[in-house]
């Protein structure tokens, strides 16, 4: 019995979709722009991986948060919004000195998120850890909650706001790996900052994707979680330190 | 075989209404100070994002933790049969409800939003010890109100003791819920440790003892009605037993995390440089919450003296709120360790201790919390029948069993 | 004698409330009582997305909804996302969507139905597309081209 084209190539067809969802295998999302249609899914997970050696004094990843966040200081340290902050260490015994970004570390595990109690700060399916401005009340249990001092709670009325970015009085708030970038398939301004005008230091990516070059430099070199001992498998992820 | 009568406060006197405005005066300032707070945002205030819980919350957990331990009496009488006691339930459930009333208030006017006092009603996390706690005490306001329901209601007697029960039980979880809030916090040196649970329990027993046994000698005396040496020297004997247990729990807990090298620079920072939360650790709450009103307490003859046990009940209540000072703010003060070994450096505090400095809104506020509870307390003492019109040893020795 | 009494402190008392009564109507019938009617200008070309009756009874409705998928879930399509409704609505003089005669401020004055959406959403409109860089593309998908054929990925994770 002699196949013609036509059967040939449907059986193929068959055999290649069968293959894709025999167990072990996965089929990852098209390669395409994300329509507005589409929800986050946990498909993804988006990290970024920071080199502390390439990183100096230099804050540009600071200033084009803030800049692309509407975060606008009032000249009040203590009490202004922070998402991202320039932070040196010096370690007290040898005096080897060196500087690192910090913001959310958009864990897996947010202490944040399980102590929020009307669940406004929750983590979205594609793991960026947010805070749903609705329902918060400004308790601030998340500030006190969080390991990394990442919240910050906004202590005067707000105006200026940028339309992708409502930020208001009275709620907490932190980096959102400016979310409203990445639904349009960009990069947190702060990576486009670092690339552009800083030190290179910022690679940001999807760290479900083995082919991506996130999981690639993961996987070629060391890198840590900060107080990894809390095992909250964050999203950030530091090298040189 | 005399019955217990209890009577409403008369509450006329000029005394009564100096003392209700006085009150109303010092909450009026809370509510201004919540407003000014909430109007212009937090940056009007002390707290900053380095200590976001500040004096409201302090006066406030104060409040919430004495209220369950208030209804102690109550649960003596009802739960373990204690007839000495009995008389005094009526007051203790009062004035557990009205401390919590208080402490709530403080609570939910610090919010960042507090007209968003709905949504945390009906939107529950249910992962979160802080939601638990929100239940807990709207639960709590029930089901003590219906304990005093069937203890004020004749014929409903019979039921003080499974409500009592359940009240019991009830605010043992709660204390321990409200402990938790700090226990489960992993972040901070401070926090992040089991005994925070049972350290609570056992400062809500201290604390609302020492509560208790100042308001019903304030009303007995503003009221002439008779207390006698017999209920005094129980609560005396009590109250000194719970601060005993307190500093137990003090010393294992500092113990247990100078063991850890770890934890030395937390311990140093509390125990020796730390400024003022030292000074409010050794002097407020080791001295004043702990070494003196045991000396007052168990001394033969000085704990004899009523000025005496007021005396060392006030006490009690200043070395709690250093505490509670010392546990909410210095714990916050103390910077986040995120770089163990490492010096830490940033334009927003990391790595130092950070500065507070309590603001008027705010201790206004936190004040007013207690004006509230008292208030509530002195209003519900004029309304309904709380207090026995005679404490006197040969009046409460003669209760038959099974009065409520 | 007593019940002469309280008939005439009855009969006073509902005098009073009946002078009440009807000061209350005068003034509620006044022109001055509704306040300034709502200015509603609109300055776009083109339809609503939804029907105006629709829209008057129901858009919060929609916001909220919207506002669940957009927030929780990132699901941003512009049909009924309030950005989109600001882009239009807004005044072309102000630049917003709030004031005096604000589309959504004198509608909700009038109404008095206060909305607490402006003390964190801006109420003016996004830089049209073209003031706008574009978007510096992720690393990893700059071999994104139009659709391309499914990936499939061993278990590697």
């Amino acid at each position: 019995m002699s196949l013609d084209r036509r059967s040939f190539l449907g059986l193929g067809a068959a055999a290649f979709a069968g293959a894709a969802i025999t167990p072990g295998l996965r089929l990852i999302e098209l390669v395409q722009a994300r329509s507005p249609e589409e929800a986050a899914s946990t498909l993804k997970r988006w990290g970024l991986l920071i080199d502390t050696t390439r990183c100096s004094d230099c804050e540009v990843c600071v200033t084009a948060c803030h800049t692309e966040n509407g975060v606008t200081g009032h000249g009040r340290p203590a009490t202004d919004a922070q998402w991202i902050r320039k932070v040196t260490l010096s370690d007290k015994r040898t005096g080897h000195a060196q500087a690192l970004p910090l913001m959310c570390q958009h864990c897996e595990h947010p202490p944040c998120v399980d102590v929020c109690p009307t669940g406004a700060s929750f983590k979205r399916a594609d793991g960026i850890v947010l805070v749903d401005k609705h329902t918060c009340i400004g308790c601030r249990y998340c500030v006190m909650a969080c390991p990394y001092g990442a919240r910050s709670f906004i202590h005067e009325t707000v105006t200026g706001q940028k339309p992708d970015v409502p930020r208001g009085k009275g709620t907490v708030e932190s980096c959102t790996l400016c979310v409203h970038r990445i639904d349009r398939d960009g990069q947190p301004a702060c990576v486009d900052a670092c690339s552009k005008d800083g030190g290179k230091a910022m690679v940001f990516g999807d760290l479900n994707d083995g082919a991506g070059e996130l999981r690639q430099r993961l996987r070629r070199e060391p890198s840590i979680q900060l107080r990894a001992d809390l095992a909250l498998n964050t999203g950030v992820r530091y090298q040189g330190l | 075989m005399a019955t217990i009568h209890y009577s409403e406060l008369d509450g006329r006197s000029a005394g009564f209404f100096a003392l209700l405005a006085l009150l109303a005066v010092m909450v009026a300032g809370g509510l201004g100070g919540a407003w000014y707070m909430e109007h212009n945002g937090h940056y009007v205030t002390g707290m900053s994002n380095r200590i976001v819980w500040g004096v409201p919350h302090v006066f406030a957990v104060f409040l919430i933790v004495a209220a369950s331990g208030a209804l102690n009496v109550a649960s003596i009488a009802s739960v373990f049969g204690r007839e000495l006691y009995k008389p005094l339930a009526r007051l203790s459930g009062v004035l557990s409800i009205t401390l919590l009333a208080g402490g709530l208030a403080v609570l939910v006017l610090d919010l960042g939003r507090p007209e968003r006092l709905i949504v945390a009603m009906t939107h529950y996390n249910f992962k979160s010890i802080f939601a638990w706690n929100i239940f807990l005490y709207t639960g709590f306001f029930a089901i003590v109100a219906a304990y005093l329901w069937v203890m004020l209601e004749r014929r409903m007697n019979a039921y003080s003791k499974p409500l009592g029960l359940l009240a019991f039980l009830w605010r043992l979880i709660l204390t321990t819920g409200t402990g938790s809030i700090f226990g489960f916090l992993v972040a901070r040196e401070a926090y992040d440790s089991a005994l925070y649970a049972p350290l609570f329990i056992i400062m809500s027993f201290a604390f609302g003892l020492a509560i208790f046994i100042l308001v019903l000698m304030a009303a007995c005396g503003g009221t002439r009605r008779p207390l006698g040496d017999a209920i005094v020297v129980r609560l005396t004997a009590l109250l000194g037993q719970f601060v005993v247990v307190l500093m137990y729990f003090v010393v294992v807990y500092h113990l247990t995390n100078l063991y850890f090298t770890g934890r030395h620079d937390f311990e140093r920072f509390i125990l020796v440089d730390g400024g003022v939360y030292t000074a409010l650790f050794w002097l407020g709450q080791v001295l004043i919450g702990g070494m003196l009103p045991l000396a007052l307490l168990f001394h033969p003859i000085w704990s004899r003296s009523r000025r005496v046990v007021a005396a060392a009940s006030v006490c009690v209540i200043l070395g709690g709120l250093a505490q509670i000072y010392v546990i909410i703010i210095g714990g916050q003060a103390y910077p986040l360790v995120i770089f163990p070994g490492k010096e830490v450096a940033s334009r927003i505090f990391d790595g130092v201790i950070a500065i507070y400095a309590p603001s008027l809104p705010e201790v206004a506020l936190g004040v007013s919390g207690i004006a509230l509870a008292l208030v509530l307390t002195a209003v519900a003492l004029k309304v309904l029948p709380l207090l026995p019109r005679s404490l006197a040893d040969r009046d409460v020795a003669a209760v038959p069993p099974g009065n409520a | 004698m007593k019940f002469k009494r309280d008939m005439r402190s009855g009969a006073s008392g509902a005098t009073v409330f009946l002078l009440i009564l009807a000061g209350l109507a005068a003034v509620a019938a006044s022109p001055h009582a509704r306040g300034a009617p709502p200015v509603i200008k609109i300055e776009k070309p083109g339809q609503c997305v939804e029907p105006t009756a629709l829209m008057r009874r129901d858009h919060m409705k929609l916001i909220l909804h919207q506002r669940d998928q957009t927030m929780v879930r990132g699901i941003r399509t512009t049909k009924h996302s309030l950005k989109n409704c600001i882009d239009c609505h807004a005044s072309p003089k102000t630049n917003s969507v709030l004031g005096k005669e604000g589309f959504c401020e004198s509608c909700h004055t009038y109404a008095a139905v206060q909305m607490d959406c402006f003390e964190c959403h801006s109420p003016s409109p996004r830089a049209p597309p073209s003031a706008t860089k574009p978007l510096a593309v992720r690393t990893g998908a700059a071999a994104a081209g139009p659709v391309a054929a499914a990936r499939v990925e061993g278990a590697a994770r």
